[in-house]
C-alpha cells in the first residue's frame, strides 16, 4: 500500500510543475503587455518593485523559477510564521496584486472561507440527497420514482447553474420576495435571529450547486448499484435468507459505494470551478468572483495564482481518489 | 422448421437495426425532434421573421409580449424573438463548430495512441495532464488574453468566434480520446486488422478503411456531448461577460442583459435561459438513445 501510495505521489508532483508551466507560459508568452495595463497612479518605484517581483525582462526560464520560488517556497514560510509567529519570511517578495498591491494570498485566504462555506455546504447536501435517490431508484429500477429521479438528474445535468440560480431568484426573490439575492457576506451570526438571516442566504446558492452534484452523483449511483444489484453474490444472499435490507444496505451498498467515493473525492475541483459561476450571480465575494474581477482589471499575479490553486486542487484531488480507491478495493493495488 | 420465418425475411441493415432502437428510446426521439426544430427555427426563423435583431426601436422599448413582439421587446426596443434566433444561430454554430474541433483533436489522438504503441505513452500522458488543468479559469484567462490580438485580425465578431470555438476545442478532446483510444486498442487485435496488415496495405488505410469505421459510434456520441458542452461553455463565457460583444446576441449574452434588468422585468431572463437548457436538454436524451442504439448489446431483437 506504501509503494502504490508513493508512486501516485510521485506522478503528481511533475504533472503540477508542468501544470503550472502551461499557465505561466499561457500569460507570460500571450500576445499583450502585462504592465501596459497598470494604472498611471502607481508610482515609478512600486512599478519597478512588481516588475522585480515578476521578474520581467528576465529570460522566461528565471521568471518561472521566480514564479515558483515565490509559491512554492515563500508563501509557505508566510503561512509557518503566520502559524508559530516565526520570521522566515522577513522582506522576501511575495506574489503581489496589481490590483490592491497586497500579497495575493492574504485575499485569498480572506476570500476562501465564503467559498468553502457555500461550495462545502452545497456539496454535503448534493451528496446527501443523491445517495439515497440513487439506491431506491436501482432497487426500484423502471418505476414511477426512478423515471422522475432519471428525469431531475438528466434537468440538474443540462440546465446550466447561470440559469438555475437566476431562476431561482427570479422567483424567490423578485416574485415572491421571501429570499434575499445578494449574499452579503459582512453578515455574522450571533443569536437565532441572525442565524435564520444567514440560512436564508444561503439556501439559493447551496440548492443550485447542490442541484448539479445531486445530478452527477445520483446518475453515479444509481448505474454502480444496479451493476451489483445483478451479480451472483446477491443471489447468495438472498437464498440465505437475509432480510432485503441487509442484502441492499449492507452487502450490495457497500460494494456501490467504493467507485462513488471516488466519483466524489474527483468532483470536488469541478465544484469549484461551478462555484465561479454562482458565486457570480448571487454576488457571493469568494475566490471565483475574486477570480473573475483580477480577470477584467488584467491582474495577472492573481488570475495567475488562483488559477495554478484550483490545478494543485485537481491534483490533489486525483490522488486522494487513487489513494482512496486503492484502500477500499485491494484489487486496484497490485495492478 | 422455426428458421424458415428468418429466411423468407429480408435482409436487415444495421443502419435499419440502429434506427429500431432509437425509435425505442421515446425520450432520444423527442430530444431529437425537439433539437432539430430549434436548428430549423434559428437557421429559417431569421429570414421570414420581419424584424432584425439589432434593429432598435426606442419608441417601443421595454414592451412586454403583444403579438406584434411575442417575447417583448428590450431596453433599446429590440425585438426579443428575432434576437433570441440571431442568438441561437450563434450558440448553436459556437456548439457545431467546437464539437467538431474537439472530435477531431480527440479521435486524432486516441487513434494515433491506440495504433503506435510508442506513441501511446506520452499521448495519455498529455490527456492526464490536459485533464488535471482547470478548465473555466483557463478558458477565462484565454478569453482575457487573445481577444484583442484576434478581434484586430479578423474583426470583433469573427475574432472571437474563431477564439471561443479554438478555446472549447483545445479544452474538451480529453475523454473523446480516451474512448476512442480504449476502441481502437481492443480493434488492432481483430483479425480483419492482421489481415489487411497482412495484404500489405499501408498503416493510414488501415485507419482510415478498417479502424475508423469501427470507432463511428462512441465518435457519435461524443458528438452529441460534445455540442452540448459547447453551448454550455459558450454561454458561461457570455454570461461572465468575457464572450461575444455585448450587441452581438447569442444565448448567454441575452441572459447576462436580461440580469441586469431583474428586478424590473424578470421575465426576460426566462427565454434565453429556456433555450440553452431545452437545447442541451434534448441534446443529452439524443445522445442517451444514441448510446443505447449503437451498442450492440442493448440492441433487443
Amino acid at each position: 500500500m506504501l509503494s502504490f501510495i508513493s508512486r501516485r505521489l510521485l506522478i503528481s508532483i511533475p504533472t503540477l510543475i508542468i501544470i503550472s508551466l502551461v499557465i505561466f507560459l499561457l500569460l507570460n508568452l500571450a500576445p499583450n503587455d502585462p504592465m501596459a495595463q497598470v494604472p498611471l497612479t502607481v508610482p515609478p518605484e512600486v512599478k519597478q518593485k512588481m516588475r522585480e517581483a515578476l521578474g520581467l525582462g528576465q529570460p522566461l526560464y528565471i521568471q518561472f523559477l521566480k514564479w515558483l520560488i515565490q509559491f512554492f517556497w515563500i508563501e509557505p514560510q508566510v503561512f509557518i510564521d503566520y502559524l508559530f509567529d516565526t520570521s522566515f519570511s522577513e522582506g522576501k517578495q511575495r506574489v503581489i496584486s496589481w490590483q490592491t498591491r497586497s500579497p495575493v494570498m492574504d485575499i485569498i485566504v480572506q476570500r476562501m472561507p465564503q467559498t468553502l462555506w457555500v461550495v462545502g455546504m452545497s456539496y454535503v447536501v448534493g451528496i446527501l440527497i443523491a445517495i439515497p435517490i440513487g439506491i431506491y431508484s436501482a432497487y426500484k429500477q423502471y418505476s414511477v420514482f426512478d423515471q422522475v429521479g432519471t428525469f431531475v438528474t438528466m434537468i440538474g445535468y443540462s440546465v446550466p447553474p447561470f440559469f438555475t440560480g437566476v431562476f431561482v431568484i427570479v422567483i424567490f426573490s423578485v416574485q415572491l420576495g421571501w429570499l434575499p439575492s445578494i449574499y452579503d457576506t459582512t453578515h455574522s451570526v450571533v443569536d437565532w435571529e441572525t442565524f435564520k438571516i444567514q440560512l436564508k442566504q444561503m439556501v439559493m446558492p447551496v440548492m443550485v450547486l447542490a442541484l448539479q452534484t445531486t445530478a452527477m452523483i445520483n446518475r453515479f449511483m444509481r448505474a454502480t448499484m444496479l451493476d451489483n444489484l445483478n451479480q451472483d453474490y446477491v443471489r447468495t444472499a438472498r437464498a440465505k435468507g437475509l432480510s432485503e435490507w441487509t442484502v441492499v444496505m449492507i452487502h450490495v451498498l457497500r460494494n456501490s459505494m467504493i467507485p462513488v467515493i471516488t466519483v466524489i473525492a474527483l468532483n470536488v475541483p469541478a465544484i469549484f470551478g461551478g462555484a465561479i459561476i454562482t458565486e457570480q450571480v448571487f454576488k457571493v465575494n469568494g475566490i471565483g468572483q475574486q477570480l473573475i474581477g483580477a480577470i477584467y482589471a488584467n491582474d495577472l499575479p492573481t488570475v495567475q495564482t488562483i488559477t495554478f490553486m484550483f490545478a494543485v486542487l485537481i491534483v490533489l484531488f486525483n490522488l486522494l481518489a487513487d489513494i482512496i480507491y486503492g484502500i477500499l478495493d485491494p484489487r486496484i493495488r497490485y495492478d | 422448421m422455426t428458421d424458415s420465418y428468418n429466411i423468407t425475411a429480408k435482409p436487415r441493415s444495421k443502419i435499419r437495426d440502429v434506427w429500431d432502437q432509437f425509435k425505442s428510446h421515446k425520450g432520444a426521439l423527442l430530444g431529437a425532434i425537439i433539437f432539430f426544430s430549434i436548428v430549423l427555427l434559428v437557421m429559417i426563423g431569421p429570414f421570414l421573421w420581419p424584424f432584425d435583431a439589432n434593429q432598435i426601436d426606442i419608441r417601443s422599448r421595454n414592451q412586454g409580449p403583444s403579438l406584434l413582439h411575442p417575447f417583448g421587446t428590450d431596453q433599446l426596443g429590440r425585438d426579443t424573438l428575432a434576437r433570441m434566433m440571431a442568438g441561437g444561430r450563434t450558440s448553436i454554430a459556437v456548439g457545431l463548430a467546437a464539437m467538431a474541433l474537439s472530435l477531431f483533436f480527440g479521435s486524432f489522438i486516441g487513434v494515433t495512441a491506440g495504433f503506435y504503441k510508442k506513441l501511446d505513452g506520452i499521448l495519455m500522458r498529455i490527456t492526464d495532464l490536459f485533464l488535471s488543468l482547470p478548465l473555466l479559469p483557463l478558458l477565462l484567462v484565454m478569453m482575457l488574453l487573445f481577444r484583442e490580438p484576434l478581434s484586430e485580425a479578423y474583426g470583433p465578431e469573427r475574432g472571437m468566434f474563431v477564439l471561443i470555438v479554438v478555446s472549447i476545442g483545445i479544452t474538451s478532446w480529453m475523454p473523446t480520446a480516451r474512448i476512442v483510444r480504449a476502441d481502437v486498442l481492443a480493434l488492432k487485435e481483430r483479425e480483419f486488422v492482421l489481415a489487411a496488415k497482412a495484404s500489405g496495405t499501408s498503416d493510414t488505410l488501415i485507419i482510415l478503411r478498417h479502424i475508423m469505421p469501427n470507432v463511428l459510434s462512441p465518435i457519435m456520441v461524443s458528438a452529441t456531448l460534445g455540442i452540448a458542452n459547447g453551448i454550455i461553455t459558450e454561454s458561461a463565457l457570455s454570461f461572465l461577460g468575457l464572450g461575444f460583444p455585448p450587441d452581438f446576441p447569442t444565448w448567454g449574452r441575452l441572459l447576462n442583459d436580461a440580469v441586469d434588468y431583474i428586478q424590473q422585468y424578470p421575465e426576460r431572463v426566462f427565454w434565453p435561459g429556456l433555450a440553452i437548457s431545452l437545447t442541451v436538454l434534448s441534446i443529452n436524451y439524443l445522445g442517451d438513445g444514441l448510446r443505447d442504439a449503437l451498442d450492440p448489446r442493448m440492441r433487443k431483437r
